[in-house]
């Protein structure tokens, strides 16, 4: 697993306070993950936050994966 | 070095508000600027109550007014003024009396906090007015009640209500209307030696700020052009307001103070502060 994946993990879980294991590349936030609308825009603010990035609105409407999430932030981190 | 510099960071002068009982209103998280002040009131001595609005701020609010050994008194949703009611009935039950009220609540349709302030429609033009300006007053009217021996209320209000801001919009205009509400309310409520004040705080990146278009142009332009050079943050907004709550300002009512750096002294932007256009939306 990379770097940014473990990152991406590691919020994931503390934040949504849900087991390592259920935290696949393809677990949807809202509908495997249990979150809410407003878990969203508090992990896109924790995202931002640990790798000092930037992710436009329009950006985080399509982050609905952790796997979005990775892909996103391994591109954003790689420029 | 004097004690005061040596303060840790993020501390306040502790036991300016030992004694005192208040309300807090309009926490979402530990980024809310309602969580800077309940944590500095709370360094300074005061025993806290907290509010919530519905179950998904619910399990948010809980575990951070556990933090501060707080009291949480329900489900508040300015718009149903029975629930208004329910909470200041429960502080009546709780402890009989009041010190103070910090109101930190305000809500816009977000797709009106974008774009041009001429769009904005009647209904969300009165909503955001309501939640967002009236609200206060409503508190004001049940916390009279809970403080026959004074207190003091406080809200929030942005720059946006005094100069125009891109995006701010409608929220400008209801911030206008809540900063008169709080002259209008200072001068009712002072006989009884009840304060009300606001405190302007710079941009901030919270929750409610994440709905507002442009934010992070509008938080690198006051880093670059405030006095200070910086940004402030809930922590500073916290400290400000326990002593604006505290018998230290018991002088002071009427009164929007500015917490933000000095960006409201500016007048123009600073040479040297770079460009910020690839920030900007098209």
């Amino acid at each position: 697993m990379s770097d940014v994946a473990e990152r991406v993990k590691k919020i994931v879980i503390e934040h949504l306070g849900v087991d390592a294991d259920k935290v696949t590349d393809d677990a949807n936030f809202i509908e495997d993950l249990g979150a809410d609308s407003l878990d969203t825009v508090e992990l896109v603010m924790a995202f931002e936050e640990e790798f000092g990035v930037e992710i436009p609105d329009d950006a985080a409407e399509s982050i609905v994966t952790v796997g979005d999430a990775i892909r996103f932030l391994d591109k954003a981190t790689a420029s | 070095m004097t004690q005061l510099d040596r303060l840790p960071l993020h501390s306040t002068i502790p036991g300016i508000l030992a004694g005192r009982r208040g309300l807090i209103m309009g926490t979402a998280n530990n980024r809310s600027i309602a969580w800077g002040i309940a944590k500095a009131a709370h360094g300074a001595g005061a025993e806290l109550a907290f509010t919530y609005q519905g179950e998904s701020l619910e399990k948010r609010v809980r575990p951070l007014a556990e933090e501060l050994d707080a009291h949480v008194v329900g489900h508040c949703d300015v718009t149903d003024g029975a629930t208004i009611d329910a909470v200041f009935g429960e502080i009546q039950r709780l402890w009989g009396k009041l010190d103070f009220v910090v109101h930190c609540i305000a809500f816009s349709d977000r797709e009106q906090l974008t774009g041009r302030y001429v769009d904005t429609t009647e209904e969300n033009f009165t909503n955001t007015l309501l939640v967002s300006c009236y609200s206060f007053t409503a508190v004001a009217q049940r916390a009279e009640k809970l403080m026959p021996d004074g207190g003091a209320l406080l809200t929030l209000t942005y720059y946006g209500a005094e100069k125009w801001m891109p995006h701010y919009n409608v929220m400008g205009v209801a911030k206008a209307a809540l900063e008169a509400s709080v002259r209008y309310l200072a001068a009712d409520l002072g006989e009884k030696n009840i304060r009300v004040n606001a405190i302007s705080a710079g941009p901030i990146k919270t929750l409610a700020a994440s709905g507002i278009g442009d934010f992070r142009y509008i938080l690198k332009w006051n880093e670059y052009n405030a006095p200070l050079r910086r940004s402030v943050t809930i922590e500073e907004v916290g400290d400000s307001a326990a002593f604006l709550l505290s018998p230290l300002g018991r002088g002071i009512t009427g009164e929007i103070l500015h917490v933000d750096a000095g960006y409201h002294i500016v007048g123009m932007k600073n040479p040297a502060a770079p460009d910020l256009s690839a920030l900007a939306k098209e």
